[in-house]
């Protein structure tokens, strides 16, 4: 550093860098390189280095200053209920604004439910195709297919929410819905009336939605299974299913699960789709096509109409836990996947 | 067993698939038949009118996304060179990079709730600037992260070749390391764009929306998705018709850097580096 700084007295500077590499000796009789040049007409380096380094590291606070004021932001907006109603706030199923009594319990209902629907749904197909994917489908479908995944995924939630409206609804009400009702009404969960929106719908949707991010974990997950597992059980004579059952998903379960749980952060906070599907209706009923909302849906649908103070802060404390559940359920997830793909993998235990 | 679990593989991912291509199906078809020159020049039609279009959404989500790329793009990387280069194996970059992978996973409407209670309260208005933080915030992890990975890749003889010239060390970053990363690094904020682009979360009480012409930063603006939102929900066949071919503009937006993005790694990002 201190050579740098003496450099613009010097014209010598060429045999200077001579020690530190033998490609310096041949341009040492050549004039100074335009980059010394351009160089030398800056400034001082030990400032500007200090004053970079300082600012990069600012820079990557910044991500937890972010995470600190979101969180500082939230519990200072919902002062009024969090003081107010208490932990009674998540237990209290009346949602009243024009009586100011809230409780917030319908709406985590519907998120559970509407999420574990959509877990029912998705977890199943998605180990499927990461199945498909990694052990059976030849290579050139391959690449469509996880292409094709990956475009699943960067569809806007909204337009997954514009094609719930026109296409799925209207193909669950006339079609789908009315086989369930035949065949599970005694359970309960599927009895009319049935109006195509509802919780069911909010479920399918979140379902084609985490689809491609649990299915490609799930996969990365399983490449990362050792051949050796694979070859060990099929030299003692299994067949190709008992090979995956043994050698793979065995090995690969706890990424699994954590890529289930990633998906299931996902479809917690999931918001316009399910807001534009579910009905909004503060209510809990057992029947899965009754409409009813979830607390990401509740934000999005009445917040902007929300005037007086107690009902807005009611909504950001909604927004509040569900930030502290997204955060929950997230660590979990990272931990569980990065033991999988980092840590040492599938050995057999 | 062995067959019957060969099929039912086969039949799931049929069953992953079909959803896809008849959501695409629905978007080209029902999309591209309201598609007009009306639509890229007008502004919405009143309730009942015929024709009117989404020029001022379009235009506004230009605005917002510009705001977001000037907010999180720079931060971003500033926060990837830090993590890469700077605290490489630290206990507080891997922290930060927890943190960053944490807040990716922060549902989009509480980061619009935050925005609100940060920007738009103390503000005392909705407004474009309110919209653009919020998607800036959430471009700010993706970003950091795909950068942080692109410049590990970056061999070090480069930086050494570098530091051996007398290149001060900032300026071997930005200028050797940074740019040798570059197209990786441009596939980064490009993924972090076309995420947030289509978000709408939390434009709905940041941003508000707008039916007229709008670029003012400190007044509430149109977005492109939120007209969707807007449109999807309302009552009128017409307007359900512009929801569609708003959908296919965004879509079309996000496929084509989506596969951009996708050509550009397969082709091996730094294959002229190494």
């Amino acid at each position: 550093m201190n050579l740098r700084i003496q450099e613009p007295q010097t014209p010598r500077t060429p045999d200077q860098a001579a020690p530190v590499g033998g490609l310096a000796a041949v341009t040492a009789s050549e004039p100074a390189s335009p980059i010394r040049l351009f160089l030398q007409s800056r400034g001082n380096s030990a400032i500007a280095d200090g004053a970079f380094r300082w600012i990069m590291l600012l820079c990557a606070l910044s991500i937890f200053a972010i995470v600190a004021l979101i969180a500082n932001e939230l519990v200072v907006s919902s002062k009024l209920t969090l003081t107010k109603f208490g932990f009674k706030f998540f237990v209290g199923s009346a949602w009243d604004p024009v009586n100011e009594d809230f409780g917030a319990l319908p709406f985590v209902y519907g998120t559970l439910v509407s999420s574990l629907v959509a877990l029912v749904i998705a977890v199943p197909l998605a180990v499927g195709v990461a199945i498909f994917l990694t052990e059976m489908c030849p290579k050139a479908l391959r690449g469509i297919l996880s292409f094709l995944t990956e475009l699943l995924a960067a569809i806007p939630s909204v337009v997954y929410g514009l094609w719930a409206i026109f296409v799925l609804v209207p193909l669950l009400r006339g079609y789908i819905d009315p086989i369930l009702i035949k065949l599970l009404s005694w359970t309960g969960l599927f009895t009319a009336p049935d109006f195509g929106i509802g919780m069911f719908a909010a479920g399918v949707i979140l379902a084609i939605m985490i689809l491609p991010i649990i299915s490609s974990l799930t996969r990365e997950v399983m490449t990362a299974v050792p051949y050796s597992q694979r070859e060990a059980v099929l030299a003692l004579g299994a067949t190709r299913w008992e090979m995956i059952r043994m050698g793979v998903l065995r090995n690969a379960r706890i990424g699994i699960v954590g890529s289930v749980i990633l998906g299931l952060g996902r479809a917690l906070g999931e918001t316009m789709a399910v807001a534009m599907v579910i009905g909004s209706s503060p209510t809990i009923s057992k029947s899965l096509l009754a409409p009813a909302a979830t607390m990401a849906s509740v934000i999005a649908n009445e917040f902007a109409e929300a005037s007086d103070d107690t009902y807005r802060s009611a909504l950001i404390e909604i927004g509040l836990a569900l930030f502290l559940v997204t955060i929950v359920v997230n660590i979990c997830a990272r931990l569980l996947v990065w033991a999988v793909t980092r840590g040492a993998p599938a050995r057999a235990t | 067993m062995n067959h019957l679990a060969s099929v039912l593989a086969v039949l799931a991912t049929i069953l992953v698939i079909a959803p896809l291509v008849a959501i695409f199906i629905d978007l080209v078809y029902k999309g591209t038949s309201s598609l007009n020159l009306n639509f890229f020049t007008k502004i919405p039609a009143p309730v009942g009118e015929e024709g009117g279009g989404m020029a001022n959404a379009i235009v506004g989500s230009a605005v917002l996304l510009g705001l977001a790329s000037l907010l999180g793009i720079p931060m971003g990387i500033a926060a990837g060179i830090y993590l890469a280069e700077y605290g490489r194996g630290t206990k507080l970059s891997n922290v930060v990079r927890f943190t960053a992978d944490v807040l990716n996973g922060v549902p989009s409407i509480v980061m619009g709730v935050a925005v609100y209670a940060l920007v738009v309260v103390p503000s005392k208005g909705y407004s474009a600037l309110a919209g653009g933080v919020a998607l800036g915030i959430m471009m700010i992890p993706t970003v950091a992260r795909t950068t942080e990975e692109m410049l590990l890749m970056v061999p070090n003889s480069i930086r050494e070749a570098a530091l051996g010239l007398g290149v001060p060390t900032w300026r071997s970053m930005v200028s050797i390391t940074l740019k040798t990363a570059m197209p990786g690094v441009i596939t980064g904020c490009m993924l972090a764009f076309a995420r947030v682009a289509g978000e709408t979360a939390p434009l709905i009480f940041t941003a508000f929306g707008n039916q007229f012409w709008s670029t003012s930063l400190n007044q509430p603006i149109a977005a492109l998705p939120l007209q969707i939102y807007v449109y999807a929900l309302s009552p009128y066949d017409e307007w359900h018709r512009l929801a569609w071919a708003g959908s296919l503009v965004l879509i079309a937006l996000i496929v084509v850097s989506v596969s951009l993005v996708r050509y550009v790694t397969t082709r091996g990002v730094l294959k002229g580096a190494s």
